[in-house]
């Protein structure tokens, strides 16, 4: 079920994606200050921007299994927020580049923005610790989700935060994309709209191979059963034998 | 409430009975001064350094407390006790939580004036009043946050890691906030007014996190 429009949606990630980049590099002007380096906003605001979006998401997601009670609230959860970590691997790493290239330094602890995210970061890494080290698979999801709540509101509790905790002297030296010219701005959106995507398509593509995971396990154990009628009922695959669902 | 003081009446008197908690955190608070000591190789420590080594000093010792918040419930059984109780889980929510508070209360007795006598450099006395009302708002949300990370972590294999591993990242924000109150009350050149900026930021953190406990607690303590 999550396999339908995959393909079409892939494609789309594709032509979007590859259009932001081009225009990111033959239609937007080169920053005068910055020089080409400049470029990798395109690709690290934007990585930045649906990464937070996903672990929120995930957080919502949570909510919505723990207000239900239908775990595939949670698999959904699970896959933005472990989506959303890796792509955060990815913003530290062209926003040090980017820090190194602009400032002279790898990491400026003077950029709210940055630092707020590896904070972030950092709390969302426990993830997956936290998940894998409970045994029971409807404990591990109820735990899972509460958790996803929990750091899915603290986002934007600590972006207040640490922005605050800047002297308020210090300029901002990148502010939003408000005050960008025309070309800047369309070119930013279109990567956006790319990476979102590209997001999108990821989670339905890991969504659909866990779906069909599961599915196959299910016939696997129905298979089994049909193998060995009669009482006593034998299980020739022993329960878990498929691994954990995630 | 009657069940949430039954409970916190437990906890306080089990500790009192076993000392598990307060001991080690207030020794280990003491400890953390001296470490800071030879570490920073200064003997006397005034304004944002003063601020940040009393504030991570308090912070890791309530992480040492959290996680044992819950480990004798699990272990013995209690939770078992509470399920069975027809009572609301919120009372247990509260009752931990006020227990916290309590065992963060009576460290801080400890370890505040041995922070002003060992490494303080200003007097501590012309801002007193300011820095209680910092330690109690930032205790309330220690404490609600703690409760929550513990009921967490209770349950995971590797609860020591996984705790404090939650609880550290989810507390910066209380962090920058409580350093950034207390940093003018320990200026070299004699106390600054209290910020209410901060104080404010205090405040919303611990309503924040003390709606989302509400919201989530529930399901920490199923079956």
């Amino acid at each position: 079920m999550y396999g339908r429009g995959l393909r079409p949606l892939a494609i789309v990630t594709l032509v979007v994606l590859i259009g932001g980049l081009a225009m990111a590099f033959f239609y937007a002007p080169v920053d005068a200050d910055q020089g080409v380096i400049q470029k990798i906003f395109y690709i690290h605001v934007p990585m930045a921007i649906v990464a937070l979006c996903g672990f929120v998401a995930g957080g919502v997601m949570g909510a919505a299994h723990l207000s239900s009670g239908d775990r595939r609230w949670d698999l959904r959860s699970y896959v933005a927020i472990h989506l959303s970590l890796i792509m955060g691997v990815g913003v530290l790493v062209t926003g040090s580049i980017w820090a190194r290239a602009a400032w002279g330094h790898w990491w400026v602890w003077q950029e709210p923005t940055l630092v707020s995210f590896l904070v972030v970061f950092l709390l969302y890494a426990t993830y997956q610790p936290l998940r894998f080290s409970i045994e029971d698979p409807h404990r591990q999801a109820r735990y899972a989700s509460a958790f996803a709540i929990i750091a899915g509101a603290f986002v934007p509790l600590n972006f207040v935060a640490v922005r605050l905790a800047q002297p308020l002297t210090h300029p901002r030296v990148l502010s939003s994309t408000g005050n960008l010219p025309g070309e800047f701005g369309v070119t930013f959106l279109v990567c956006l709209a790319g990476v979102a995507l590209l997001f999108a398509t990821l989670w339905k593509y890991e969504m659909a191979s866990k779906h069909a995971a599961e599915q196959l396990r299910a016939l696997r154990s129905r298979l089994a059963e049909a193998e060995a009628p009669g009482p006593p009922p034998r299980r020739a695959v022993p329960a878990g034998v498929g691994g954990p669902v995630s | 409430m009657r069940a949430a003081s039954a409970l916190l009446r437990k906890d306080i008197l089990l500790e009192l009975r076993s000392r598990e908690s307060v001991p080690a955190m207030a020794l280990f608070a003491l400890t953390a001064f001296v470490i800071f000591h030879f570490g920073l190789d200064r003997s006397s420590l005034a304004g944002s350094l003063a601020a940040g080594v009393l504030w991570v000093t308090l912070l890791l010792a309530g992480v040492l407390g959290i996680n044992r918040l819950f480990v004798a419930e699990r272990e013995q059984g209690g939770l078992d006790g509470f399920l069975l109780a027809p009572v609301d889980r919120v009372a247990l929510l509260v009752a931990k939580a006020l227990a916290l508070l309590a065992f963060l209360a009576a460290v801080e007795l400890v370890a505040v004036p041995a922070f002003a006598l060992l490494l303080l450099g200003p007097p501590v006395w012309p801002a007193l009043p300011q820095l209680i009302a910092v330690l109690v708002l930032a205790d309330v949300g220690i404490a609600v946050v703690g409760t929550l990370v513990s009921a967490l972590s209770v349950q995971t294999a590797a609860r020591d890691l996984i705790g404090p591993l939650i609880s550290l990242p989810l507390m910066i924000p209380l962090l920058i906030a409580a350093t950034g109150a207390t940093t003018p009350l320990l200026l070299a050149g004699g106390a600054a007014p209290l910020p209410l900026r901060w104080m404010a930021i205090l405040g919303l953190y611990d309503a924040v996190f003390a709606l989302l406990a509400y919201a989530v607690f529930d399901f920490l303590v199923e079956d």
